[in-house]
């Protein structure tokens, strides 16, 4: 495996962790789901995104 | 990938074949070392052999038995993800990230601290109680429940409990997870309290982590949305910025004000637990979660990187003389069951069960994950409690008394301590105590108990032997103090917001408004209940004279011991309503033995004649003397004998709340198996009906271009 590889796996990795990729499947899941139709900017997006964690906590173990 | 049920049995392929002996016979070895070698310095080098050779086999024959022949794991059925799939709850995640997402959410604090406390006991029934502990028990747990609530659209340990053993079961489990969780909580803000006190530095960069979260919360809500990563690398750099300001601010004029008491510093921590909970999350909680993520993979990686390095020798006993006469200063009890539930997250947490039927069985892609996700993800934990041991046993044993035995028993100065430490049978100069905290940049070192100063300790040896030799100890030190206090405090955070949710949710049946999730006075009143509840604790065990990890670190093993017995018992009612009660023993051994140790473990701490184990006991040897007017050692004054008296008996009651607690379940759920076993048909499924899986796990599903395939092997998976 090359250093480019390795690297390209880590950052692949790192961005489906921590959800950055979030946005780019949910314009993904739009296009087919709604053809035409307008997504949501990506701060709209991010922002609904993170507000369900008021209303879904996750636990977080010991 | 693992198929269930290969129509056709593979041939003997002598490669994996050779693998395996050679592995087993590594893992041999090094056990034969740990038990056996006497009177030499044994390595840590054969811990980790020890481990990793039991877990790679643990993995891949009895986790693959659980997934083929007790679960019965279908790859042709489609799982909650793929078939309710709506992109925000259920959604199909690769199985590498979805490990890493389930790691992230079961491994804190706790791994770290329960081995440092069972070092009292000597290195060697820790270590067999955390491997074997996991291979049996503690893995299967985690993912036996999490194949359950995925077969069932991921419900919650609660849902389950009352499905499947009925509404006694359901309601106490419900009352079991909530009041866990506020002695879980109290627990281990009790342990930030005990790491921050009276040091100007810890408490001076833990502080800094609540303007650096905000910074990060605005960052990512205004400037660059979703922009994660970014967002986490300037954290992390502020952070570490934060552990070197925080040297310079112990050396200049405002040391003074970042030198808190405890009682300071519990006060500080209720404030901070209510607005936490309170607040939106995007402004404290999430980029704390991203913070606590990125330290917590890179710290462990980096300590296990060390421990291979380093190699260091360990300095304690094998099987210390606490072990039997139970005389032990860190915890009263013997071996028996006092390690077992000393050891609880690492070996078997109860907790987890929590986490396996939340959010993670809603994103797995095939059923034969849950051996990756369920059983994988608790060997990782399970070996960074193999870490913390060592760090804990590499120290010297007087070293390791002074800071943990209770300040009631080591007094102020290091010349008390040094004496005491001699009491108890091991010795350290007060020159050497004195000169462990100059090294590591604190005044003093003396009953820093809770666990993470002694952690801090041995991670600093290990880290600056690799990494800035001597002049780096001090940073490492408060390197490792802040990696515990942040996880630790991204648990306050997160469990207070959980402990208020089920509160609202509870209460809402009584009146409408609180369980309403938008309603502020519901929240701010649910919030300071929940928050009231663990500071009650927390200050009762810094005020408490005969020390609060003492009294109250049993409590909170047998309450999480008894989540476990909890979601054991669920397990296994499923297994026999299923018609699988030949294969009950999976799940009902390590049930009858996490039983017998949490209720043994209740008896003594409720019957126990001995003073120093039964809390009843206690409080009447102390509330005679204060009939008396006497005053009881360590206790300083009339006004700590009332603390005492008090604090024993709330204890008291807790730990037979708790045992009463598991044994109405297990008599709940024994009915439900017997009618189960006696009924002519089986009783009705609560699974989902079966639907056929359309998803090609590999090339569709894959990432995009540049990434790598999904046909890699598991670790462990040697075919």
């Amino acid at each position: 495996m090359t250093v480019r590889r390795l690297l390209g796996l880590v950052r692949w990795y790192l961005r489906e962790l921590t959800g950055e990729t979030a946005y780019d499947r949910y314009l993904e899941r739009h296009r087919l789901a709604h053809p035409g139709v307008p997504a949501l900017p990506r701060r709209e997006f991010e922002r609904r995104r993170t507000d369900r964690g008021d209303a879904h906590p996750g636990a977080r173990c010991c | 990938m693992t198929t269930p049920e290969s129509p056709t049995r593979a041939r003997p392929n002598w490669r994996s074949i050779l693998i395996w002996t050679a592995v087993s016979i590594a893992g041999a070895v090094a056990w034969g070392m740990i038990a056996l070698v006497r009177g030499e310095e044994i390595s840590a080098f054969w811990l980790v052999v020890a481990a990793l050779g039991s877990y790679a086999i643990g993995y891949r024959f009895y986790a693959r038995f659980i997934a083929r022949k007790v679960l019965r794991v279908d790859d042709t059925r489609a799982t909650p993800a793929e078939r309710l799939d709506d992109g925000v709850d259920y959604q199909p995640t690769d199985r590498r990230v979805l490990l890493g997402h389930h790691f992230a959410a079961i491994a804190g604090a706790g791994p770290l601290v329960g081995p440092v406390l069972a070092a009292q006991m000597g290195y060697l029934p820790g270590t067999m109680w955390i491997i074997l502990g996991v291979i049996f028990a503690g893995a299967v747990q985690d993912m036996v429940v999490l194949f359950i609530s995925m077969r069932r659209n991921g419900k919650s340990l609660g849902q389950l409990a009352r499905d499947e053993i009925g509404p006694i079961g359901g309601a106490a489990a419900l009352i079991g997870v909530f009041s866990i969780m506020i002695i879980l909580l109290a627990v281990l803000a009790l342990v930030v309290v005990n790491a921050l006190a009276a040091s100007p530095w810890g408490t001076f960069s833990i502080a800094m982590t609540i303007p650096i979260a905000l910074l990060m919360g605005f960052y990512l809500r205004t400037l660059r949305p979703g922009r994660v990563l970014e967002t986490s690398l300037i954290g992390v750099a502020l952070l570490i910025l934060a552990i070197v300001a925080g040297g310079w601010v112990q050396a200049s004029s405002w040391a003074d004000a970042f030198t808190l008491s405890p009682q300071a510093l519990v006060f500080c921590l209720v404030v901070y637990g209510f607005v936490a909970a309170v607040l939106p999350v995007w402004m404290l909680l999430a980029p704390r979660d991203y913070l606590s993520t990125f330290m917590k993979i890179g710290t462990i990686g980096l300590l296990a990187v060390g421990v291979l390095i380093v190699a260091p020798t360990l300095q304690t006993e094998a099987v210390t003389d606490f072990a039997t006469n139970g005389l032990g200063p860190v915890f009263s009890g013997s071996l028996f069951p006092f390690v077992f539930i000393t050891i609880a997250c690492g070996a078997l947490s109860g907790f987890h069960a929590l986490i396996a039927s939340g959010t993670t069985p809603k994103m797995i892609q095939k059923e034969s994950q849950v051996r990756m996700i369920g059983y994988g993800a608790m060997l990782m934990e399970s070996f960074v409690a193999i870490m913390a041991l060592i760090a804990a046993c590499i120290l010297d044993p007087g070293l390791y008394y002074a800071m943990n035995a209770p300040a009631g028993v080591l007094g102020t100065t290091v010349e008390s301590a040094s004496t005491a430490v001699a009491n108890l049978g091991f010795t350290i100069s007060p020159q050497d105590l004195q000169a462990a905290a100059d090294a590591v940049g604190e005044e003093s070192l003396v009953a820093r108990t809770g666990g993470a100063p002694t952690l801090a300790v041995g991670m600093s040896e290990i880290l600056s032997s690799v990494f800035g030799g001597e002049g780096l100890k001090a940073f490492w030190y408060h390197f490792a103090i802040m990696f515990e206090a942040l996880f630790i405090l991204t648990t306050v955070d997160a469990g207070t917001r959980v402990g208020r949710f089920m509160l609202q949710d509870t209460l809402g049946n009584v009146w409408k408004p609180l369980g309403r999730v938008g309603w502020k006075p519901g929240i701010w009143a649910t919030s300071a209940v929940v928050v009231g509840a663990w500071g009650y604790f927390l200050y009762a065990g810094v005020n408490d004279p005969l020390g609060g990890i003492n009294q109250l670190f049993p409590l909170f093993g047998i309450a999480n011991q008894l989540l476990a017995a909890i979601a054991l018992t669920v397990a296994t009612t499923v297994l026999v309503k299923s018609g699988r009660l030949k294969w009950a023993w999976v799940t009902a051994v390590p049930l009858a033995w996490t039983a017998l140790v949490t209720l043994t473990a209740s008896w003594q701490k409720v019957f126990s004649e001995d003073p120093r184990i039964g809390f009843f006991a206690q409080r009447e040897r102390y509330a005679d003397a204060l009939d008396a007017g006497e005053v009881l050692a360590p206790a300083k004054d009339l006004d700590q004998m009332r603390t005492v008296v008090v604090n024993s008996t709330v204890d008291g009651v807790l730990a037979a709340f708790f045992a009463l607690l598991v044994v109405i379940i297990i008599l709940n759920a024994a009915v439900i198996c017997w009618r189960a076993v006696r009924s002519p048909e089986p009783l009705p499924s609560t699974e989902a009906p079966y639907v056929e899986s359309k998803l090609l796990v590999g090339a569709a599903a894959g990432p995009a271009s540049g990434t790598p395939s999904d046909g890699a092997d598991a670790p462990g998976d040697g075919r």
